[in-house]
C-alpha cells in the first residue's frame, strides 16, 4: 500500500511540476536558459557533436565566437545547405573539412531552443572535461544504514523482559513455597522451569507458530526473486541513460508498445548512440559494493561485444551477442503482455519496475507474485470511458451514468480469470 | 421427428454384453505404478512406508532449497527489422507437394514457422486447408531430414558434390540422362529442367506419381485432344454422381473440390435446397460417408457400373449386366437425376483405368458437364504422371541404357509397384543422385544425394490452374546444410545465376517491375482479375471400343481387394508426420496403423463373430491377404458399409526403419499389390484370398473411447421433410417449455451467476457441411501443441485430441448412413465439470469460456466423469518433458528434440503430467483480438477473432463470434438465419452449451418410419441399467 501512495504521489508530483513549468515557460520574459539546452543538446545533438572533442560532428566549444553572425548561426542549425549555398565562407570550409557531410537540419528549433543549447555549451565549455571524476562514494552507505536498527532493539527488549518474567514467575514460585512451608502445608518437591509441562507446551507451541510462520512464508516465496540484482556482463546504468540522460525507455525497449516482451535492445540500438559516445564523463559509478565502475571501460565492453573500433570508426569484427542476466522472471505457465500494460492499460514502466530512472543496476523492484498482479488488477481502472472497446459494457456504462459506480476496474470486465494470464 | 438409432460401431448396435460393460468402466483406470505390487507384498510395508516418506520429504526439502536457476536474456546484436520478438509475422507461400496445390499463409514466431493456413486471398481456397497441409509445419522439423550432402551415404561438401557429379556426368558419353519427380506445377522449375536439358540434349524428364491419375490423362487425351485435368465446378452441379472418387478425402486436391461441393450442402432456411449426391464406390471413403446416396460394388465392375450409367443417361452403349439389384437401380435412379439436371450436373471417376475414364467422359458429355461443371478452358496441373513411362523407365533401367538417374520428391523404391526392379535398375546405373528432402527406401539406395530444401525454406512459384499463380518464399533460413534442387541443376546445367535471382528474373521480365513482384510475393498469388468463362470442348472419344475392353477385361474372383489412401497418411510421403499418424481415420477411426478392412458378413468367416468382444478387445485376428502373387498379413478391421467380398488396405504405410521414428514399423507396405495393366496401374486386384492366421495383432482404435449411452445428440432430417415440416427438427425443444417460458431461467432452481456483459463466446457447427476430414483436428493440434501419445496409449485410451470428429452409423448395417460430429469442449454456462472441482482448477469466465487452469489442477479426474460430451483430455504421461524430473517423459514419436520442439506455439503452453486439458477455444487467439481493439481503441470486429478449427475448414462448417454482438454472424445465425436446424447437444440436461450444432439433412427419400424415439430411448435405459 505504502509503495502505491508513493507512486501516485510521484506521478501528481510528475504532473504538476510539467505544469509549473510550462506555466513559468509562457508567462516569464525569458532568457536563455541552459537546463533546458542540456536536455535539448542530449537529444538533438549529442549523436553528433561533444563539447570538448571532435566527433562526427566538430568539437562545440567556443562556436559561437568562430561564427561571424549568430544569425547565421542559427540559420545554420535550422537548415546548413542554405547557409552553405549562401557562400558563407566559414560554412563552406567547415562543410568541406567535414567531407560534405551534411548536418541534418533542425527547422522545429525555435530561437529561444537554439540559444538555450548555446547557452548549455556555454556553460559546459568552461568546465574542465576531465574535472568531476574523483568524488568518492561518501555518505552514499551511511545513510541506508538507518532503518532495521529498531527491530534488533526491540527483539532484544522482549528477550529480556521475557527473562525478568520468567525469573520474576521462579521468585514468585519460591516465595510461595516459602509461605506454604511457613504455614505447615505440604508441597512437592518443586519443578525445574525446563520440565513444567506448562512452560514446554508453551515452548511447543511458540516453536510450532513461529516455525510455520516462517515455513509458509519460505515455501510462498519459493521462486520468487524480488530484490534480485544480478551482476551484468557490462555495467549499464539505467540511471545515467534513462535518468541524467533522459532517454525514453521506449527508444531501447521498443517492444513494449508492440509485443509481449519489452525487448532488451539490440546492439545496433546501443551504437546509435556509442558509435559517438565512447567516453563516460558523467558522475562516479559505482556498484552495490561500492567498488567503482569505469563507464569508458563499459562502453568499450560494447564496442568488443559488437566488434567496433572506435579509432578506426568502423566494426572490424564481427559481432556478438551479450548474454544478460534475466532479472524478471515469469514461470511458463504465466502469459504477460507489456503492450497490453503500457498501450491498453497506459501504465507506466515505474509502477512494476520502479525507480528505473534511479537504479545504477536494476534489481527486481515487484514480486511479481500471482497475489501482487491480482490485487493491481482489483484496483486499477480502465480506460472506461476514452477507450471504445469498452463501449461494449452497456451495463457498466449505465451504472456509471447513474452514478452507481464511478469507475470500472479491471477486475469488473474479467480482469482477475484465470485464462486472462494462463492458457 | 423419429429419433433414429446411432452407433459408432458394431457393439453399439448389437449392445454387447462387452460393450456394457466398457461403459460401466469408462473411467475406471488403475494408476501405472508397475512395482505396487511387490510394495504391498513386502514384509514391512510399514516400515517401508515410512522410510520412503521420509526420503521424499528430504529429497523434496533438497530440491527445494536448491537455487534458483540463473536465465540469460540474450538480444540481436543487429536486430531484423521485420521482426518484434512476440509478434508473429506471416509470410504467403504454396503447399505444392505431389501436385496437391494449396496457396497458403504461414505463421512465424521469432522466425521460424509455426503454423500453415490457406491464404484468404486466394479465390480457389481461401483460408481452407487439409490435415496434411496443416501438418506441413511439422514436416519441416523432421528429425529424418537430410542434413547434408553425401556419397555413398558418408558426409561431403556441396563443392566436391558438384565437382564429382560433374565429372560423372560429363563422362557419360552420350548415354540418357532420366529426371524422375512427382508432378512438379512450378513454371519456373520446368524452365530451370529445360535449361538443364539444352545443355544435356539426352536427357529427358519423367513424372511419376505414387498414386497415379494416368487413366483420366490418357482418357482425357484420347477425348478431348488434352492430356490434361479440367477444373471441376462442383458449386455449379446439382446433381453429383462419384464413381469411387474420394474428392472429399483424397481425390486430386480435395480442398477446392470441399469448398465447391460445401457451396451446395448449405442450407439457407428461407429457401432451402441443396445438391444430390450419389456415390458408388467398394470401401467406404470419407466422400461415400457424406453423400445422399451411396452404393457399394467390387472393384473389377467399375466399368461396368460407369457403362450401365452411360446406358441409362442415353448414350449409345448396351447395359451390362448388374447382378446387384440395389445396385442397378441406384444406377438408374443417379441416371435419372442426371437427365433431370442436364447442365447442372457433374460425374467424376476415381479410376485409373483409361477405358473407365472415357465412359465417364461420355458421360459428362451427354449430360451436358463441359462448359458447365467442367471447365475445358483452363485446366489444372494437380497430376502429370503418365504410368507407361515409368514403367518403360524402369525396363530402361534394367537393360543398363540409362547413365545417369536423378530423382526428386518420389520414393519409388518404396512405392512402386515392382520395387525390387526398380531397385535392381538402380544399381545398373551408372549415376545416381537423389533430391529428396529426407531419409527414405530411394534415397539410401543411390550414390549421391543433394538433399533439397523443405518447401517452407524454398523459393519458387506454381501454377495450379491456367493463369493462377502462387508463390513460394523462405520462411525459415534453412535448418541444415541442403540446397534448393533448382539450385543444383542450375549450377550443374553451368548457370551461375543463383534459383533465387531466377525465380526473380523471370517474375520480373512477366509482370514489369520489381515493385509488383514485391506485391505479388506479398499476396502470395496472382489471379486473373476476371475469372474467364468456362469452356466447354468436343468429344472424341472411342466410347464403343473402350466399352468392348471394359466388357472383355477379366472378371473377378469370389473376394476382392482394394487399395485405398487415408485421408491423413495419404501416399506415404508423410509417413512420419507424428500429427498425421496419430489422427483417427474419419471412418475407421483408428490410428498408426493400416488393416484389412472387410465386412461384418466376410468377418464371420474367420469367427470374428459379431457379439463377441470384437471391438471392445484390441487383439484383432490377423488375416493374411494373397493376389497377384504377394501377401501380407494384416489385422482385420470390421467396418460396416464396405462391400461385403471386397478387402480393403491403405497404402503409405509399412516404411522401413530409416524413414524416421514415427513410421518405421507402423503398418504394411501395400503397393506390391498394385498391378500394371499394360497402360495403366491398377489400384485392385480382381482376384484375392483371405486366410485367417491364428494370430492376433493390436489396432489404436479410438472409436470405443467414450459412450453417449444412446442418448440422442445428433439430429438429422430429409430435404423432403425439411420443406414440408421445418420445424420438424426442433420439435423435442418443445418438451423444454414444460419448464417454463424461459428454459435457461426455468430450467434450473439455481439462479444464473454468470453474467456476460462484454464478450459472450458462441459457436455453431453446420453438420451438414462437416464431411469429417480432419483438418480441424490438425489444425487445432498445431494451434494449441496438442500432444502425441503413440499407438499403445491410444489403445488405452489416452489420446489427446481437443477437437475429434465422432463418426456415427445409423441404419443399415451393410449400407449405413453415416453422420460426422466435431466434438470439442462445449464451453457450457451451466457447467457440470466446474462445479466437482476440488481446487476451483476449472471455471467460468465473464466472457463463457470454461476456464482451465492447468497449474492449479490436482488431476482428481472428476471433471472428465462428470462431462456429458467426453471431451476432457487427461495427461497420463509427460508427454512434452513439461515435468522437473527429466526421467518421466514419455515420448514415443520423436516430438520432444530440440528440432521438433521448435514447432510448439510459443503463446501456449505445454501441460504436465497429471493435469487435465480440453478445448479452450483458442483463448490465446481470442485475447490477442481483443488486445489489437483495445490498442487501436475500438470495439472488436466481427470476425477478427478465429479459432484455427474455424479457419481450417474448407467447407466453413465452423462459425465462431460474440454472441452479444447481434450483428455478429454468429448472433445472426442463432437467431434468424438457422432457427429451424439450430440445435444443442443433450440440452434438455441443463449444461446450456456454448456450442450449437445445426442438424444434417439429407438429400434423399424419406425412409421408412424408424422405432419411435421414446422405445429407442427405453431400450437404452436399460441397456444403461445393466
Amino acid at each position: 500500500m505504502y509503495r502505491r501512495v508513493s507512486i501516485l504521489m510521484r506521478k501528481h508530483f510528475v504532473s504538476v511540476l510539467v505544469l509549473c513549468v510550462a506555466m513559468i515557460a509562457s508567462l516569464s520574459v525569458r532568457a536563455a536558459d541552459p537546463g533546458k539546452g542540456k536536455t535539448l543538446f542530449q537529444q538533438n545533438c549529442a549523436s553528433c557533436h561533444n563539447v570538448h572533442k571532435q566527433v562526427t560532428g566538430p568539437a562545440l566549444k567556443g562556436v559561437e565566437g568562430r561564427w561571424s553572425d549568430k544569425k547565421l548561426l542559427h540559420q545554420w542549425i535550422k537548415n546548413s545547405s542554405s547557409v552553405v549555398a549562401s557562400g558563407d565562407p566559414y560554412a563552406v570550409k567547415i562543410f568541406n573539412d567535414f567531407n560534405k557531410q551534411v548536418m541534418p537540419g533542425f527547422p522545429s528549433f525555435s530561437d529561444a531552443d537554439i540559444d538555450d543549447i548555446l547557452a548549455f555549451i556555454a556553460q559546459e565549455e568552461v568546465k574542465d572535461p576531465n574535472a568531476g571524476k574523483t568524488a568518492g562514494p561518501a555518505g552514499a552507505s551511511a545513510a541506508s544504514q538507518d532503518s532495521g536498527n529498531n527491530s534488533l532493539l526491540f527483539g532484544i527488549i522482549t528477550l529480556i523482559l521475557a527473562v525478568v518474567a520468567l525469573i520474576l514467575m521462579q521468585i514468585n514460585s519460591n516465595l510461595n513455597k516459602l509461605a506454604a512451608d511457613k504455614d505447615g502445608v505440604p508441597t512437592g518437591e518443586p519443578v525445574p522451569f525446563y520440565k513444567n509441562k506448562a512452560y514446554i507446551a508453551l515452548a511447543i507451541l511458540l516453536l510450532f507458530i513461529v516455525g510455520g510462520y516462517y515455513t509458509i512464508n519460505g515455501a510462498i516465496g519459493l521462486g520468487r526473486q524480488k530484490d534480485y540484482m544480478p551482476e551484468q556482463p557490462i555495467f549499464y546504468s539505467h540511471k545515467v541513460h534513462a535518468g541524467v540522460n533522459q532517454i525514453n525507455c521506449l527508444y531501447c525497449h521498443a517492444g513494449a508498445e508492440k509485443s509481449k516482451h519489452a525487448m532488451i535492445p539490440s546492439e545496433n540500438i546501443c551504437m546509435n548512440c556509442h558509435k559517438t559516445i565512447s567516453e563516460y564523463s558523467g558522475a562516479d559509478l559505482y556498484t552495490a559494493e561500492g567498488k567503482k565502475v569505469n563507464g569508458t571501460a563499459e562502453i568499450q565492453k560494447l564496442y568488443d561485444h559488437v566488434g567496433w573500433d572506435k579509432t578506426a570508426q568502423a566494426y572490424t569484427k564481427p559481432g556478438k551477442p551479450i548474454q544478460w542476466t534475466k532479472i524478471h522472471n515469469l514461470p511458463d505457465h504465466v502469459y504477460f503482455n507489456h503492450s497490453q500494460h503500457i498501450v491498453a492499460g497506459k501504465q507506466q514502466c515505474q509502477t512494476c519496475h520502479g525507480a528505473i530512472t534511479e537504479m545504477d543496476e536494476v534489481h527486481q523492484f515487484a514480486e511479481l507474485s500471482m497475489g501482487w498482479c491480482v490485487n493491481c488488477h482489483r484496483t486499477t481502472k480502465v480506460q472506461f470511458a476514452d477507450n471504445k472497446y469498452y463501449s461494449i459494457f452497456e451495463q457498466f456504462h449505465q451504472q456509471v451514468k447513474d452514478g452507481k459506480i464511478d469507475s470500472v476496474t479491471v477486475e469488473m470486465v474479467g480482469g482477475t480469470e484465470c485464462q486472462k494470464c494462463h492458457y | 421427428m423419429e429419433q433414429k438409432k446411432y452407433w459408432k460401431g458394431l457393439e453399439e448396435l448389437h449392445n454387447t454384453k462387452e460393450h456394457q460393460e466398457i461403459v460401466n468402466n469408462e473411467f475406471r483406470e488403475d494408476l501405472p505404478f508397475e512395482e505396487s505390487e511387490s510394495l504391498l507384498n513386502a514384509t514391512t510395508p510399514r516400515r517401508d512406508f515410512l522410510k520412503y516418506l521420509g526420503f521424499t520429504t528430504a529429497a523434496a526439502t533438497i530440491a527445494a532449497s536448491c537455487e534458483t536457476p540463473v536465465k540469460k536474456a540474450i538480444p540481436y546484436v543487429n536486430k531484423p527489422e521485420d521482426i518484434t520478438p512476440g509478434v508473429p509475422n506471416y509470410y504467403a507461400s504454396t503447399y505444392a507437394v505431389d501436385g496437391e496445390y494449396l496457396p497458403i499463409v504461414v505463421k512465424t514466431r521469432e522466425g521460424r514457422p509455426i503454423k500453415v493456413d490457406g491464404n484468404d486471398l486466394s479465390s480457389i481456397t481461401g483460408t481452407a486447408s487439409s490435415a496434411r497441409v496443416q501438418g506441413s509445419v511439422l514436416s519441416l522439423y523432421d528429425a529424418a531430414r537430410l542434413r547434408f550432402p553425401t556419397i555413398n551415404g558418408a558426409e561431403t561438401t556441396w563443392a566436391e558434390l558438384d565437382k564429382q557429379v560433374g565429372a560423372a556426368l560429363a563422362g557419360l558419353g552420350g548415354a540418357p540422362i532420366v529426371l524422375l519427380t512427382s508432378t512438379i506445377i512450378s513454371p519456373s522449375t520446368k524452365k530451370v529442367i529445360a535449361g538443364f536439358q539444352a545443355k544435356y540434349p539426352g536427357f529427358r524428364h519423367v513424372t511419376y506419381d505414387a498414386v497415379s491419375y494416368s487413366g483420366m490423362l490418357q482418357a482425357n487425351e484420347a477425348s478431348y485432344g488434352k492430356r490434361a485435368l479440367p477444373v471441376y465446378h462442383f458449386e455449379n452441379a446439382k446433381t453429383i454422381v462419384s464413381l469411387d472418387a474420394d474428392f472429399l478425402g483424397t481425390w486430386l486436391n480435395p480442398v477446392e473440390y470441399s469448398r465447391g461441393y460445401g457451396a451446395n450442402r448449405k442450407i439457407d432456411q428461407r429457401k432451402p435446397e441443396m445438391s444430390k449426391h450419389f456415390h458408388f464406390e467398394s470401401m467406404m471413403s470419407v466422400t461415400g460417408a457424406n453423400a445422399d446416396e451411396r452404393y457399394t460394388h467390387k472393384p473389377s465392375e467399375a466399368g461396368a457400373v460407369a457403362l450401365a450409367l452411360l446406358s441409362a443417361v442415353g448414350g449409345a452403349v448396351s447395359k451390362p449386366a448388374i447382378a446387384d439389384k440395389r445396385l442397378a437401380e441406384g444406377i438408374e435412379k443417379a441416371a435419372k437425376a442426371l437427365v433431370a439436371s442436364q447442365g447442372k450436373a457433374l460425374v467424376v471417376s476415381g479410376s485409373n483405368d483409361v477405358n473407365v475414364q472415357i465412359i465417364v467422359n461420355a458421360i459428362n458429355n451427354q449430360i451436358g458437364a463441359n462448359g458447365n461443371t467442367i471447365d475445358w478452358a483452363s485446366t489444372v496441373s494437380y497430376r502429370q504422371g503418365i504410368d507407361s513411362d515409368m514403367t518403360s523407365l524402369v525396363s530402361e533401367l534394367n537393360a543398363g541404357s540409362i547413365g545417369a538417374l536423378f530423382v526428386y520428391g518420389v520414393n519409388p523404391a518404396y512405392d512402386y509397384y515392382d520395387a525390387a526392379k526398380f531397385v535392381s535398375g538402380v544399381k545398373q546405373t551408372k549415376l545416381t543422385v537423389t533430391f529428396n528432402d529426407r531419409k527414405d527406401e530411394t534415397s539410401e539406395i543411390f550414390k549421391y544425394a543433394a538433399p533439397a530444401h523443405h518447401f517452407l525454406e524454398s523459393w519458387g512459384d506454381a501454377e495450379g490452374r491456367t493463369g493462377y499463380f502462387s508463390f513460394i518464399q523462405p520462411t525459415i533460413a534453412p535448418l541444415f546444410k541442403t540446397r534448393a534442387f533448382e539450385s543444383t541443376l542450375l549450377a550443374w546445367s553451368g548457370n551461375a545465376t543463383s534459383w533465387e535471382d531466377f525465380l526473380k528474373n523471370e517474375w520480373i521480365t512477366k509482370l514489369g517491375s520489381q515493385e509488383a513482384w514485391d506485391k505479388a510475393l506479398q499476396e502470395g498469388i496472382i489471379e486473373p482479375a476476371q475469372p474467364a468463362a468456362l469452356g466447354g470442348a468436343s468429344f472424341s472419344g472411342d466410347v464403343a471400343g473402350a466399352a468392348s475392353k471394359i466388357n472383355s477385361a477379366k472378371k473377378g474372383g469370389k473376394l476382392e481387394l482394394v487399395l485405398y489412401q487415408k485421408v491423413a497418411i495419404g501416399n506415404g510421403k508423410e509417413a512420419n508426420n507424428p500429427w498425421l499418424q496419430e489422427m483417427p481415420d474419419p471412418i475407421t477411426r483408428s490410428t498408426w496403423d493400416n488393416y484389412a478392412v472387410i465386412s461384418n458378413t466376410l468377418a464371420k468367416t474367420f469367427n470374428t463373430e459379431l457379439g463377441d468382444d470384437y471391438e471392445i478387445n484390441n487383439d484383432r485376428t490377423v488375416l493374411k491377404i494373397k493376389a497377384n502373387g504377394k501377401e501380407i498379413s494384416l489385422p482385420l478391421l470390421i467396418l460396416p458399409g464396405i462391400h461385403p467380398e471386397v478387402v480393403a488396405i491403405a497404402v503409405g504405410y509399412g516404411r522401413n526403419n530409416n524413414a524416421g521414428k514415427a513410421a518405421a514399423g507402423v503398418g504394411k507396405n501395400a503397393y506390391p499389390f498394385v498391378t500394371f495393366n499394360g497402360q495403366t496401374f491398377d489400384y485392385f486386384a480382381a482376384d484375392a484370398t483371405v486366410e485367417k492366421t491364428g494370430e492376433t495383432a493390436q489396432i489404436g482404435v479410438t472409436q470405443t473411447h467414450n459412450s453417449y449411452e444412446g442418448r440422442p445428440i445428433v439430429k438429422e432430417t430429409t430435404l423432403e421433410e425439411f420443406l414440408k415440416n421445418p420445424h420438424e427438427v426442433n420439435e423435442d425443444r418443445k418438451e423444454l417449455e414444460q419448464f417454463g417460458p424461459d428454459f435457461r431461467k426455468d430450467g434450473t432452481l439455481y439462479p444464473d451467476v454468470h453474467q456476460y456483459q462484454g464478450i459472450k463466446w458462441g459457436m455453431s457447427i453446420d453438420l451438414n457441411t462437416c464431411f469429417g476430414c480432419g483438418a480441424c483436428t490438425i489444425a487445432c493440434q498445431a494451434e494449441n501443441n496438442v500432444s502425441v501419445v503413440g499407438k499403445e496409449q491410444v489403445i488405452k485410451a489416452h489420446e489427446m485430441h481437443w477437437l475429434r470428429i465422432d463418426r456415427y452409423f445409423a441404419g443399415d448395417e451393410n449400407n449405413p448412413e453415416v453422420v460426422f460430429q466435431p466434438m470439442l469442449c462445449q464451453h457450457c454456462d451451466n457447467a457440470p465439470c466446474e462445479n466437482v472441482c476440488p481446487v476451483a482448477a476449472t471455471n467460468h469466465s465473464s466472457e463463457g469460456i470454461n476456464q482451465m487452469a492447468y497449474n492449479r489442477c490436482i488431476g482428481t479426474r472428476y471433471c472428465a466423469n462428470n462431462c456429458p460430451y467426453k471431451v476432457r483430455r487427461f495427461n497420463w504421461r509427460d508427454w512434452n518433458g513439461a515435468d522437473s524430473f527429466e526421467n518421466n517423459l514419455y515420448d514415443v514419436a520423436g516430438m520432444n528434440d530440440d528440432l521438433t520442439r521448435m514447432v510448439l506455439n510459443p503463446d501456449v503452453v505445454v501441460r504436465s503430467r497429471g493435469v487435465m486439458e480440453k478445448c479452450s477455444f483458442c483463448v490465446q487467439r481470442l485475447q490477442d483480438a481483443k488486445l489489437t481493439a483495445k490498442k487501436a481503441g475500438r470495439p472488436m470486429k466481427d470476425g477478427e477473432a478465429k479459432t484455427a478449427c474455424q479457419v481450417a475448414c474448407a467447407a466453413d462448417a465452423i462459425v465462431f463470434g460474440n454472441v452479444n454482438d447481434k450483428e455478429s454472424r454468429i448472433a445472426k445465425l442463432r437467431n434468424e438465419e438457422q432457427t429451424n436446424r439450430m440445435y444443442y447437444v443433450l440440452e434438455q440436461i441443463h449444461t446450456l452449451p456454448s456450442i450449437n450444432y445445426l442438424a444434417k439433412i439429407r438429400n434423399k427419400d424419406a425412409e421408412p418410419k424408424a422405432k419411435g424415439h421414446h422405445e429407442e430411448a427405453a431400450h437404452h435405459e436399460a441397456a444403461a441399467k445393466h
